[in-house]
């Protein structure tokens, strides 16, 4: 363990942000239909021309790779090459793109109208754009953007309209397709559509993989997908997924381009559109099917204010840069390059390294509101069961003290400076006023007395969702504070493994890069120090004594996972029997949770989310507490539950 | 009536060739007589086919520059007029004016005519440290009779190759560790002599050939502290005999490649091994490197060539018992010696397949609309097992190299005609003149058989959109790989530094894509990214060419040279480069060499290269034959 030293020169609060602009200024004061027709030139990469689609799936038809693949299905199998060739041409067809300009020009127009009426403004780092359009030129281009909403891809490909980039093809989910025309649609404006699952078949994986490596290595289009592989319902960022990133690497990594940047994009939303329908989702309320008649029946959220957005384009990363030093390309040179193979663990290593850099800078360059902070502290209240809320002036004023507190941490916090601090509160509680309520000068969640568990799990579901996007700014330091609440004693090393522990144990729900144990204890201990809180010295950790607030804060912002975490281990320890499958895992500890939330054995109606219940479950999984036999029954294996269970009874014990 | 045209050909054509050859390979008049009176006694009876002509003397610096590429008497200067020149008499562009030289080197380095980096003019003596001799060695040195010298610039001569730094270095008039005494053995038993004495007064010997090294091979080790010997072979001349059964010729190591092709040629013969340096480099120094040939196509690389092969050790001579053309006999202590760089023995007498002189011989060239479409040429070629006795294939910018170094044209209908053609393949078949690349062709065999070899070979062209660009094109393209050395010198004196390498990586195709277009292409923007990111103001002149094929992959030569104006530490910036591009070359799937050798510029690699085991065998037989490390020059391990 160096010093923290080390950290002075990571000063977060010295990060440098570009300004926003806002785009939808000028949509309001021109015509949409004279910028949906606009002149749309894009620059190329290296003057690349564009590729039709039609070219494009002949390019991968004829490629060695999917040749190999196909010759060696059909040795497997004993079916014609012919036959094998045709299934290739069904996944293609199924899979491919077919940017269409016209298509495009109808989304701008009816985006513009629908964002007009959505949203206050759409804000968009220009600098970024700058940057995106220079490695656009440069390199072949991968762009992350983070996933909250529906919206995000179609968002994206409207900012590169307005800005005259190349548009991205966009790897979607299949689910998308049932929706008939809107998929088809999206089809045409660059979307291509992969199987949800598509584990074990070779032939799709190839084809897939061949479709992605040659858009990019051509430098056709920036291919773009979501390191997450899904919407997170919780606003958390989820654990990230290597499989595209794979792909997108190896052409690099097997020399067969320079470089390939990636550009990780964050896309705040001051209000999330799917805010209650993610909360119903987590507490098992089934998500509707996507269906055009039921987006069309969604169309009563047009009539709502969301706020603002704020999309960030991040710095383009160099994969390049990124293996340097890490990657010995050579392994590549020994197997001709268009046999697929499995990644080496180096690789695989290195992949997910990469992968968490980059949902990192992601959330990094996530734009907070207000709004993040209130309800980080309007929970926190009403766990420790405030019934009659809290008076206004006092949530303002510990609203500046917390907004104060995440600048030093970092945050990149939008805070109108030009309002006076009971403004901004009082406005950020208005857009939100169907998660709070004030009456009396006094303010807390809008939770009635006679409604149903479930109902009032839906507000504080959602609320959390909007404290969960400013997790990553308190995780490391709350981390600490937990672990320092927890350890016996003022022991640094105590307290690192007290630290280490829960690290470890919260590596499924929060993004901790793997490996990263010492350098986030450090940046822990480098940013609560220097705001005061603790003193750490060679061998001790001290609290100060005006650190306690801090402490506290940071120690609630953990409590319901924590919690949570406690719940399902209870729930494994008592109820759970060898029979316990994995379907029926969900719904059985929901039930136990709620019967604890009855009993009022339990604060936090928020654990309810199947989101916590999946990732504690994994974890467990992961720490060996729990096992999975016989495909998809669970366990408790004792000696193991034995040899973890009482550290974390002990963490759990001293909260 | 075909058999009267072929010989009436064979008879015509050779003489052709030999003036092609001599035409740039003009040989000195006046070499040095002092030599060739020293007859080496054990030897020199009646086996001695020819040993008047030599074209290298003990004293080099009467003939060659000390610190630059080449004859003195040849250089690139501008003159009063500005326009760039090419002096002396013995190149085919020698005493040409070449009007665009000068306007491409502006464009491409931003070079300025007022900004000269001029050389020392002449060697200090007094920068070069006095010899350590060991005085036993030199008394009993003396008592052979074998000449030597501990002359200042005989030394500084022999303490260096031609890579960058090196002359750089001497250009400042740097001289670091030189030999300490040069030893000129005559023949192989002076050198059993010379070594067997080394051996006795622990003396570190040093092999030298023609000095044409690009590895740092010659380099003298810094730590070396016993008395450094130089044995320069050059002395070592004679073609011994000539076996036209067997068609092969035995002779002394120290032969250069030009004097070796013109003797043989007065007798009907060639060995056809012709790599680029061979005006300098001699035979010896082939078989030490694994040296490659440009007509290797025909006549195969040194590996091919070489039938049996005498080499001094400490242990003592080693050498096979018979000339049998392949041998079932273990691994094949050749490749022990081949290759081995002068750290194992000195390679004193070789036995070489000859051929016949070719009777027909034709250039060529294709251009092609971009380099892509240009390598899977010859990536077709090379699968068709048609590829002529050469064929090379130049990137765009090389290209426009090229076209930089026409010297000016005589008659208004050259320059008429050049016009025509430019006009007919950029703008009548739409090549763009900022992608196109040309590749050169050189046929060789009988008359018939080439001209049917050239159609199959334009065929296949015509398929990947290359055009025929004459003969004119492909012969200078050629010629330009002689005098292109001394350009490098022109660049020094206006703050341009470069150098080439080499490496040779597999076709490996993925749809018209190949790993060799993707080395080729990472490599060069590696080049210009370290440059920008150390602060190199104008971008780097980055090219490559495809100089080889195999059946299995390719030779990638690549050429790299930048200017220096402003920069503190030119030398050590453009060394973290070049190392930068080797790194490259080898995650991308090249090789460490294809031919210039390991040396000590690329020793940090050999282990990677090799893996630890190969490295264990390597350094078992040093061990072996070696074990005192006389031969101390610390190449390759």
């Amino acid at each position: 363990m160096a010093s923290s030293n080390a950290y002075a020169q990571r000063d977060p609060m010295l990060k440098k942000r570009d300004d926003f602009e806002d785009i939808l200024e000028e949509r309001r004061n021109s015509s949409d239909l004279r910028y949906a027709l606009k002149c749309y030139t894009p620059a190329l990469y290296k003057g690349v021309a564009p590729c039709k689609s039609s070219m494009l799936k002949s390019m991968v038809l004829q490629s060695d790779q999917l040749h190999y693949v196909i010759q060696q299905v059909s040795k497997e199998t004993g079916r014609q090459t012919d036959n094998v060739q045709e299934e290739v041409s069904a996944i293609l067809d199924e899979m491919a793109h077919s940017l269409q300009l016209s298509t495009v020009r109808f989304f701008a127009f009816t985006l513009s109208k629908i964002f007009k009426s959505l949203f206050k403004s759409i804000r968009v780092n220009e600098e970024g754009i700058q940057r995106l359009q220079q490695a656009i030129q440069d390199h072949p281009v991968v762009l992350l953007p983070s996933h909250r909403s529906y919206m995000d891809f179609l968002l994206m490909s409207y900012l590169l309209y307005t800005y005259d980039l190349t548009l991205p093809v966009i790897a979607a989910g299949m689910d998308f397709m049932g929706m008939k025309f809107v998929g088809e649609m999206f089809r045409m404006s660059g979307a291509f559509f992969i199987r949800r699952s598509f584990g074990g078949n070779k032939l799709y994986w190839a084809v897939f993989s061949e479709y992605v490596k040659t858009m990019l290595k051509n430098g056709f289009a920036p291919v773009e997908f979501f390191l997450e592989g899904t919407r997170s319902r919780t606003s958390k960022s989820l654990i990230p997924k290597l499989g595209l990133l794979n792909i997108v690497m190896d052409p690099f990594l097997k020399g067969e381009v320079f470089d390939v940047h990636v550009v990780p994009v964050s896309i705040s939303y001051e209000r999330i559109l799917e805010e209650t329908l993610y909360a119903r989702e987590l507490l098992g309320i089934p998500k509707p099917k996507e269906s055009t008649s039921g987006l069309f029946k969604a169309r009563k959220v047009l009539s709502e204010d969301y706020g603002s957005i704020h999309v960030y384009f991040g710095q383009p990363v160099s994969v390049r840069s990124l293996a340097e030093g890490r990657v010995n390309r050579c392994q590549f040179n020994l197997v001709p390059r268009h046999i697929p193979g499995r990644p080496d663990e180096d690789i695989h290593s290195f992949v997910n390294d990469s992968a968490y850099k980059l949902v990192r800078a992601q959330e990094d360059n996530m734009v907070l509101k207000p709004w993040v902070l209130l309800a980080s502290l309007l929970l926190q209240k009403q766990a420790v069961g405030q019934e009659q809320g809290t008076a206004l002036d006092e949530l303002t004023a510990q609203a500046v003290w917390l907004r104060d507190l995440s600048r030093q941490y970092g945050a990149f916090l939008h805070w109108p400076d030009q309002m006076t601090p009971s403004e901004v509160v009082s406005s950020s509680l208005s857009l939100h006023r169907g998660l709070v309520r004030t009456c009396e000068g006094k303010v807390q969640l809008a939770l009635e007395h006679e409604e149903k568990l479930l109902s009032q799990a839906v507000i504080v579901l959602s609320c959390a969702s909007y404290r969960n996007q400013a997790l990553h700014v308190f995780l490391r330091p709350a981390l600490l504070a937990s672990a320092i609440h927890a350890a016996s004693s003022n022991q640094k090393q105590e307290v690192f493994n007290s630290f280490s522990f829960l690290r470890n144990m919260f590596s499924n729900e929060f993004i901790l890069c793997p490996g990263a144990t010492v350098q986030d204890f450090e940046e822990a201990c480098y940013l609560l120090v220097k705001t005061g809180t603790l003193q750490v010295t060679q061998k001790e950790v001290l609290v100060n004594e005006r650190g306690h607030r801090t402490l506290a804060f940071l120690v609630s912002m953990l409590d319901p996972f924590l919690q949570g975490y406690q719940v399902v281990c209870r729930f494994l320890c008592e109820e759970a029997t060898e029979t316990l499958t994995e379907k029926q895992f969900i719904p059985a500890i929901r039930k136990f949770i709620i019967k604890h939330l009855l009993a009022g054995r339990l604060r936090y109606a928020e654990v309810l989310s199947s989101d916590l219940q999946k990732n504690s479950l994994a974890a467990f999984l992961r720490l060996g507490a729990v096992e999975k036999i016989k495909g998809y029954q669970i366990s408790n294996v004792s000696p193991c539950l034995g040899g973890k269970l009482p550290t974390q009874k002990a963490v759990v014990a001293r909260l | 009536m075909a058999s009267n045209s072929s010989g009436s050909g064979s008879q015509g054509r050779a003489p052709q060739r030999l003036r092609i050859i001599a035409g740039h390979l003009q040989r000195p008049v006046d070499v040095d007589a002092t030599v060739s009176a020293a007859e080496c006694k054990a030897q020199g009876g009646e086996a001695d086919v020819a040993s008047d002509g030599k074209s290298v003397p003990k004293r080099r610096q009467e003939i060659m520059k000390w610190n630059g590429w080449g004859y003195s008497d040849t250089k690139f200067l501008f003159n009063k007029k500005g326009q760039a020149e090419f002096t002396g008499k013995r190149y085919k562009l020698s005493g040409m004016i070449i009007p665009a030289l000068k306007e491409w080197m502006e464009g491409t380095f931003g070079t300025n005519m007022q900004h000269k980096s001029l050389a020392t003019p002449a060697l200090t003596r007094t920068a070069v440290q006095p010899p350590t001799l060991n005085e036993a060695f030199v008394e009993e040195l003396k008592s052979t009779g074998v000449p030597f010298s501990h002359d200042a610039e005989d030394r500084v001569f022999r303490a260096h190759g031609h890579c960058l730094h090196e002359i750089f270095a001497l250009r400042e008039g740097k001289v670091g560790r030189v030999p300490d005494l040069v030893v000129w053995p005559n023949c192989h038993n002076d050198v059993v002599k010379i070594v067997e004495l080394a051996c006795k007064h622990n003396v570190c010997l040093i092999p030298y050939g023609g000095g044409t090294s690009v590895s740092s091979a010659l380099e003298c080790p810094q730590e070396e502290t016993r008395s450094i010997v130089s044995v320069d072979t050059s002395q070592m001349n004679r073609i011994l005999w000539i076996d036209e059964k067997n068609l092969t010729a035995h002779m002394e190591a120290g032969i250069v490649g030009q004097d070796l092709e013109r003797l043989l040629n007065e007798s009907g013969y060639c060995t056809g091994h012709e790599p680029d340096s061979m005006e300098f480099s001699s035979l010896g120094g082939w078989v030490a490197t694994r040296a490659s040939g440009m007509k290797k196509n025909i006549y195969g690389n040194i590996e091919d060539l070489v039938i049996h092969v005498k080499m001094v050790t400490p242990q003592g001579v080693v050498e096979k018992s018979c000339q049998g053309p392949r041998m079932s006999t273990g691994p094949d202590i050749h490749h022990f010696i081949m290759g081995s760089e002068g750290t194992l023995g000195v390679v004193t007498e070789v036995t070489m397949k000859i051929r016949p002189m070719p009777e027909y011989q034709k250039y060529g060239s294709v251009v092609f609309p971009n380099f892509e479409q240009g390598v899977a040429c010859l990536r077709e070629v090379a699968r068709q097992r048609c590829a002529p006795a050469s064929i090379r294939l130049m990137d765009n910018e090389q290209f426009k190299f090229g076209h930089a170094l026409k010297p000016q044209v005589s008659s208004m209908f050259t320059s008429f005609l050049e016009g025509l053609k430019k006009f007919y393949i950029t703008k009548f078949k739409g090549f763009d003149p900022d992608c196109l690349c040309v590749a050169t062709l050189l046929f060789e065999g009988n008359r018939e058989k080439v001209l049917q070899h050239e159609k199959q070979v334009y065929d296949i062209a015509a398929k990947f959109g290359g055009l025929a660009a004459g003969e004119d094109n492909g012969q200078r393209g050629y010629m330009l790989t002689f005098v292109i050395a001394y350009l490098r010198d022109l660049g020094m004196d206006y703050y341009v530094i470069g150098e080439s390498f080499e490496t040779s990586v597999p076709w490996d195709s993925v749809y018209y894509i190949f790993r060799v277009l993707d080395i080729c292409r990472n490599v060069k923007a590696r080049i210009i990214r370290e440059c920008k990111d150390k602060g190199v103001q104008f971008q780097p002149f980055s090219t490559c060419r495809v100089t080889q094929t195999y059946d299995a992959g390719a030779c990638v030569y690549f050429y790299f040279a930048f200017n220096y104006r402003g920069l503190s530490d030119p030398v050590h910036m453009f060394e973290e480069v070049e190392h930068a591009a080797r790194e490259e070359i080898l995650a991308n799937g090249g090789s460490l060499s294809h031919h210039h050798g390991v040396g000590k510029l690329r020793k940090a690699w050999m282990r990677e290269t090799v893996s630890d085991v190969g490295m264990g065998m390597l350094k078992s037989v040093k061990d072996y034959v070696d074990p005192n490390n006389i031969f101390g020059n610390g190449n390759l391990l």
